[in-house]
């Protein structure tokens, strides 16, 4: 599917003042789920990004490579549907945080482990 | 992708971390096929294109329209364990995709260079890169059949590498093999962050 092209100049609209910090901070790994909240009204694109994420998480640069959508247009979407809540960002509540360096340990484990 | 398999392309519910990881160099090194190989899920293609206003030389058209490229990555992915995915971006060298690494190299945790002896040159450009955006960084040696076998002081004296920065070789086809220059990097990346910061 060809992406609008108009999309790709449309701004990244920040706003101020919502419950979690990373829900503008929207990079190629940001993980985000679907909600359930029904995507009545929702353009086509939205709603098939919203499908997509109906049944569990994907990173933003999943998003786009399954709906072969640019990634700067599926970042623009996926900051939107965040903010009208179809989509959550998935990250560690911050309890559960890890430090980098727990992170880059679990990932040498979890890679010797495949050997 | 089989919709059958639909359930299946996400991420489990507990995975909450993803980990950006670079794999770097120039054309037809075997970038795809590292990230293939590595990858859980079959490899995904994005394209992004890239607009270049104020190149510092005009072209030769002189039109002042700005000159867009579209500029392909694949890109795979590792879950790890039960809360952590690694992602693997496949990203092309060259000088001229300047911009494009800037966002990729936001939140990236490293880089690993695939080089190919053959003509080590073309991997200049892309250290290069790499090192503007002040990512660490490991070097892997893909094996290509017939390419000239250096020994590693060479390598390193070609590339100018500085002694701390790893280098091995891999053959990207062989999973095993990949998932070892992999473990070079992040290994390299934990000595790298150890000192600094205290969990």
């Amino acid at each position: 599917m060809k992406a609008r092209r108009r999309a790709l100049v449309r701004p990244h609209v920040v706003t101020g003042g919502r419950a979690h910090p990373s829900r503008n901070i929207f990079d190629l790994v940001t993980l985000v789920a679907g909600t359930g909240r029904a995507a009545a009204g929702l353009s086509p694109e939205k709603r098939r990004i919203a499908a997509l994420c109906r049944d569990g998480a994907l990173s933003v640069a999943e998003i786009a490579g399954h709906l072969a959508l640019p990634i700067s247009v599926t970042k623009v979407l996926v900051s939107d549907l965040v903010d009208s809540g179809h989509l959550s960002p998935r990250v560690p509540t911050p309890a559960d945080e890890p430090s980098k360096i727990e992170i880059l340990q679990e990932v040498l484990d979890g890679l010797r482990a495949r050997l | 992708m089989d919709s059958a398999l639909a359930s299946e392309i996400h991420l489990p519910d507990t995975v909450r971390t993803a980990v950006k990881l670079l794999i770097a160099g120039p054309f037809a090194v075997g970038k795809t096929t590292f990230v293939g190989t590595l990858s859980e899920i079959r490899p995904l293609r994005t394209e992004e294109t890239m607009t270049q206003a104020g190149a510092p030389v005009d072209d030769l058209t002189g039109a002042r329209d700005k000159t867009t490229t579209t500029v392909a990555m694949d890109f795979g992915r590792i879950t790890i364990g039960e809360r952590i995915v690694l992602y693997l971006f496949g990203v092309p060298g060259q000088q001229r995709f300047t911009p494009l690494w800037k966002d990729l190299a936001r939140g990236a945790y490293g880089a690993l260079i695939l080089v190919d002896t053959s003509r080590l040159e073309a991997s200049f450009d892309v250290i290069d890169l790499v090192e503007r955006q002040g990512l660490p960084y490991a070097v892997a040696v893909n094996r290509f059949d017939g390419a000239p076998v250096f020994p590693e002081s060479e390598v390193r004296e070609a590339l100018d590498l500085l002694p701390s920065t790893p280098l091995v070789t891999c053959d990207a086809r062989d999973h095993a093999s990949s998932v070892r220059a992999l473990i070079t990097l992040v290994h390299h990346l934990l000595a790298a962050d150890a000192p600094q910061e205290h969990a």
